[in-house]
């Protein structure tokens, strides 16, 4: 798989920083999942924590916290606990939220043959599934934020460039496209966006209340 | 740590060659210590005291950088503690060709600050286990720990502008849009070296 579109660097620090959005949070870990450029490129930005975290200083634990902490590793379950696994087309950290794999999605339809789903994230930003048939438009829209769209399956593309699975479009303000899902092959994305999104024309502005957008 | 080649360096009693004045009387060996090593003893023996090491050095710098972050003494106590038993629950999942001990702890302690302090949710990608018979390259832990001490240096030669901003991005003082991603860190080896790793432990899973 050639992952053409990757996230930028200042995703991938604040991600190591730990202060990214978790719908943001979610887009970025499932990408990781599927690109190990990122992956490195994020590791190298959590060496800069672990160099803080070196250099933070020492702060003195309490006179029995090591005693305590060896109590606290007695109480824990023994045996290794089994990480999450991908379900699907689904990377492990999507699966996770979702509880399995695309067929454990529970879609709305929301005209046009597209169905969404909203996924339970903390915070003010939104993290959604999308589901658009082959040659389907994405409805056209603009973005007061900044908006994340992680293509799981089939491909879309815009005036300019097309996205394939594991690739990531990062939009802001400044981007009016108009992406179609290629023939062949229904498109699902994960889609997180900070900010209501603002679709033009009269029928997507209705269906704005079903999006919940 | 360049003077003696040879594959069991790592393992040498701690050499002078300080490259930075500390305060505790045994910190002076902290840079040479193979936390690489002890992890591994914690993870395959249960080792007490090979622990108690790695949390001498260790708890004190989570419960710093968590103050730092806001949290107040007794929470930041309760949350080192905390990451330092994870550390003794997870030793299996860490990777020391993909980073360093003092690195692995950062991001067990940034998650757990994103549990408490935020109440959120922490997205991780895809765990790669490195099988039932972990085998890591030696020189891979040294070379990860040396690059956190060269970034420790690094951070200490920035101009004091850019350094601070790099603290506030991670102490979460930024929002993630007000994060500058030109950092001015030599992080472009690190990036190789763990894309090397990746790429080896996919061969492995192949």
């Amino acid at each position: 798989m050639t992952i053409r579109h990757h996230l930028s660097d200042q995703l991938l620090m604040a991600y190591a920083a730990g202060q990214l959005p978790e719908a943001f949070s979610l887009v970025v870990a499932t990408h990781l999942s599927l690109c190990d450029d990122c992956r490195a490129q994020a590791g190298s930005f959590d060496a800069v924590g672990g160099a803080l975290l070196e250099e933070a200083g020492e702060t003195a634990m309490g006179e029995d916290a090591l005693a305590q902490t060896l109590a606290r590793i007695e109480g824990l379950p023994q045996g290794r606990s089994g990480a999450p696994k991908p379900a699907g087309i689904f990377p492990a950290p999507l699966a996770a939220y979702v509880g399995g794999g695309p067929d454990a999605v529970r879609w709305r339809r929301v005209g046009g043959g597209v169905r969404q789903a909203i996924l339970s994230t903390g915070g003010s930003a939104t993290a959604r599934l999308l589901y658009i048939p082959a040659g389907r438009a994405v409805p056209d829209h603009g973005h007061q934020g900044m908006e994340l769209t992680l293509v799981l399956q089939g491909a879309f593309a815009d005036e300019d460039q097309s996205f394939a699975r594991g690739d990531v479009e990062i939009s802001d303000e400044t981007v009016e496209h108009t992406p179609t899902v290629l023939a062949g092959q229904d498109c699902i994305c994960l889609a997180a966006t900070d900010a209501p999104l603002r679709f033009r024309g009269l029928i997507p502005r209705l269906a704005q209340p079903f999006l919940r957008i | 740590m360049t003077e003696e080649a040879g594959p069991f360096l790592w393992m040498a009693p701690a050499k002078v060659g300080a490259r930075r004045k500390r305060k505790a009387p045994l910190a002076k060996a902290d840079n040479e210590t193979d936390w690489a090593g002890l992890l591994a003893k914690v993870r395959d023996d249960r080792d007490r005291a090979a622990f108690a090491a790695l949390f001498r050095h260790f708890a004190p710098r989570v419960k710093a950088f968590l103050m730092k972050s806001g949290a107040g003494a007794a929470l930041a106590e309760e949350c080192a503690q905390d990451v330092m038993a994870v550390l003794w629950q997870k030793a299996h999942l860490f990777d020391p060709g993909r980073a360093s001990v003092a690195t692995w702890v950062y991001t067990i302690a940034r998650n757990r600050r994103i549990d408490v302090l935020r109440k959120a949710r922490r997205a991780e990608p895809e765990e790669l286990d490195w099988g039932p018979e972990p085998a890591p390259d030696q020189a891979e832990a040294l070379a990860a720990q040396e690059e956190t001490e060269r970034l420790v240096r690094a951070l200490g030669a920035l101009p004091t502008p850019q350094r601070t901003l790099i603290e506030r991005a991670f102490y979460g003082d930024l929002s993630h849009s007000e994060i500058a991603a030109e950092t001015g860190l030599p992080l472009g080896t690190i990036k190789s070296r763990i894309r090397l790793a990746l790429e080896k432990l996919r061969r492995q899973m192949g």
